[in-house]
């Protein structure tokens, strides 16, 4: 296997894991059929064998009771042999090619489709393990692209294959220079052996991971934090109070109605859950390595300048804890998602400021030293000898809690926003993503002096924008970051990663 | 109560305003709004239907005040072309000045309305890949916007850079 694993990315054409059908659609239609065939079973074969419509007898008792055993396994095998055809015709036709510039994949047999992808687009790898496809030893790998649905999966590959591949795809993508790839370790033992240890392994391979870079979440950390997030904690109050008038006022059928409520809440809860269980991030030659699942695992690497940008966040109860949250905009976007419900955008689901800290280590990689510190210890808590610019006193009118904190601080790489007193955010934008760079004053900013600065990136869950600044603060910003923006484009060398390193 | 100005530093030429016949068909946009709103009204008045007649009766108003604004707000609209990025402002009394480096564009769209294009005017709209950017320069004729066009394309070949 690891000598087809290396051969993936020869130039040629190559053909998927055998079992990519089934574990695409196979699974599923199998269920739908035997869901069908329960309901319908009746009406099918009054549709085959029309005099069996006017009887009531159980369809197995007839075929058993008129010798029409034969006939009936004759369809089966006739519709099942169909079927096999037709997944044999999809794998068949269902091939992909690796060269030095793309990734190519041609799949369909009526509607043919042609995908490309172009190695220095990449906005990061996936590759995912279905519980299903980990059965069988696949994975998905799946090439992130800017853009909606722009995406060029390869679905299923054999998961030691997929890691050998990710690890050349990038390696071609960074510029570097050829190395022998890192060959899953030849073992001798049998199937079943092999998958369990698959399923025991961690998602991220430790000889890949720069050592002391993985953060990892503890089980009772993630279940605190889920616990102290604002949506459960408003869900329990609303539960308690329902079950408080159900009980003034006798009116126990209230309490049915929230069954359906309870039952969907504890669903997302231990989905959740369950997903962000086993989370790492770790740092490798090529990027971020971000790796979560318990069943189904997922694992992506982002190749450095991906992020456009980062937002650091904190509710109002995780503040007891000392919890953060790390948010990111990307230019590409999984299909699948992410270990919180949502498009793959959260990378730290939750974590003290020192995971903070390594996190934006990893994704912010160059940055001067002793910058990464000050931009921590200012942007998270309150200290003395602030480098932020804050807010004027004046705008206590429109910030009134937060216009101390309420501030903005420039770098040659980066610009970061730091605001809210009760629900605290840091955004960070790198200046070599900026898209544009915006400055808006309204009647009341006028009448007080401030105005807002905006920065523009791709599309994501973080909009980076800061009110209430002082004008002429907000004038000097503006004309700081539209020249930094420029001249961090110029020098940003980060989709030729590896080129400049040598 | 001063306005928000860019400093003489940052600014490197004089602004470069849009077309006066702007004005035109931004007067034609409001007075069909406007006309709208007020027949509403009247109607609304004539069945004695005071109350339900307050909602177009303000947007009349405000589309009269809309109106004795456009030559003003027409006139705030302006561009430049620096060294590295193209600076656009707009809005009176709310203001927006935007800078978008040359390298960071995707594509320049030329657009023209019935309106604008029976007075010769077009609109030269800039796309990023964010899509908050929102630049469009309203009101310049054909030819500058075509000449404005092909300049700006070549600026961002020539400072081309990533996402």
């Amino acid at each position: 296997m690891s000598d087809s694993a290396a051969r993936l990315a020869d130039g040629e054409w190559h053909r998927l894991h055998p079992a990519s059908p089934l574990l695409k659609g196979g699974i599923a239609l199998l269920a739908v059929l035997g869901v069908v065939l329960a309901n319908l079973r009746e009406r099918l074969l009054a549709l085959f064998v029309p005099q069996f419509g006017e009887q009531d007898d159980d369809p197995v008792d007839y075929i058993l009771g008129h010798g029409l055993v034969l006939q009936a396994l004759a369809v089966v095998a006739v519709v099942l042999l169909v079927l096999v055809f037709a997944f044999y015709l999809s794998w068949r036709m269902h091939s992909f090619r690796v060269t030095e510039e793309v990734v190519e994949v041609r799949s369909g047999i009526v509607f043919r489709t042609n995908r490309k992808a172009r190695l220095d687009r990449i906005q990061g790898i996936n590759i995912q393990r279905p519980f299903f496809a980990r059965l069988f030893g696949a994975a998905k790998l799946e090439i992130n692209q800017a853009g909606q649905d722009a995406n060029v999966a390869l679905s299923y590959l054999y998961a030691p294959a997929a890691d050998v591949l990710r690890a050349e795809i990038l390696r071609r993508a960074s510029g570097g220079a050829p190395e022998p790839a890192l060959e899953p370790e030849p073992d001798g033992r049998r199937v079943f052996d092999r998958r369990v240890e698959e399923f025991l392994t961690p998602e991220i391979d430790p000889r890949t991971a720069e050592p002391g870079s993985v953060v990892h979440i503890s089980a009772p950390r993630l279940a605190g934090a889920t616990v102290l997030s604002l949506g459960f904690l408003v869900s329990v109050v609303l539960i308690g109070v329902a079950i408080a008038l159900a009980v003034r006022f006798r009116a126990f059928g209230l309490l049915f109605v929230l069954v359906p409520f309870v039952l969907a809440m504890g669903n997302v809860i231990v989905r959740r859950f369950l997903r962000s269980l086993r989370y790492r991030i770790a740092g490798s030659p090529d990027g971020v390595r971000i790796g979560y699942g318990l069943f189904s695992t997922s694992n992506e690497t982002l190749p450095p300048g991906r992020i456009h940008s980062i937002e650091i966040s904190q509710t109002l109860f995780w503040r007891i804890a000392g919890w953060w949250e790390i948010k990111v905009n990307r230019a590409g976007h999984s299909s699948t998602q992410g270990a919180q419900g949502q498009a793959n955008t959260t990378i730290m689901p939750v974590g003290v400021a020192a995971d903070v800290n390594r996190v934006l280590e990893l994704i912010l990689p160059g940055l001067p030293p002793g910058e990464l510190t000050t931009l921590i210890g200012h942007g998270l808590g309150r200290t003395a000898h602030d480098p932020f610019t804050t807010s004027p006193r004046r705008a206590v009118v429109l910030r009134w809690l937060s216009w101390r904190r309420n501030g903005f601080l420039v770098t040659d790489d980066l610009v970061a926003f730091r605001s809210g007193a009760v629900w605290r955010r840091l955004v960070i934008v790198p200046q070599s993503r900026l898209q544009s760079v915006a400055i808006r004053q309204g009647p009341l900013e006028r009448a007080l002096r401030l105005a807002t600065i905006r920065l523009h990136t791709v599309a994501g869950p973080i909009r980076a924008r800061l009110g209430a600044v002082d004008r002429d603060a907000a004038v000097d910003c503006f004309g700081e970051v539209a020249s930094g923006a420029v001249a961090a484009g110029h020098l940003d060398t980060t989709h030729r990663w590896r080129e400049g390193r040598a | 109560m001063d306005k928000l100005e860019l400093p003489a530093a940052q600014v490197s030429g004089a602004w470069r305003r849009v077309s006066p016949k702007l004005i035109v068909v931004e007067l034609i946009g409001g007075l069909v709004f406007t006309l709208i709103a007020a027949a509403a009204t009247t109607v609304l008045l004539v069945l004695h239907l005071f109350w339900p007649a307050i909602a177009p009766g303000v947007l009349t108003i405000a589309g009269i005040v809309g109106l004795a604004l456009t030559p003003r707000r027409v006139r705030a609209i302006g561009y430049q072309l620096r060294e590295d990025d193209l600076l656009f402002r707009r809005g009176i009394g709310w203001q927006r000045f935007v800078s978008v480096p040359y390298g960071r564009m995707q594509l320049v769209d030329i657009t023209r309305g019935p309106v604008a294009r029976s007075l010769g005017l077009s609109e030269l709209k800039f796309v990023t890949a964010a899509a908050s950017t929102n630049v469009t320069i309203p009101g310049l004729l054909l030819a500058d916007a075509e000449e404005l066009r092909d300049r700006l394309v070549s600026l961002a070949e020539s400072r081309r850079a990533g996402l």
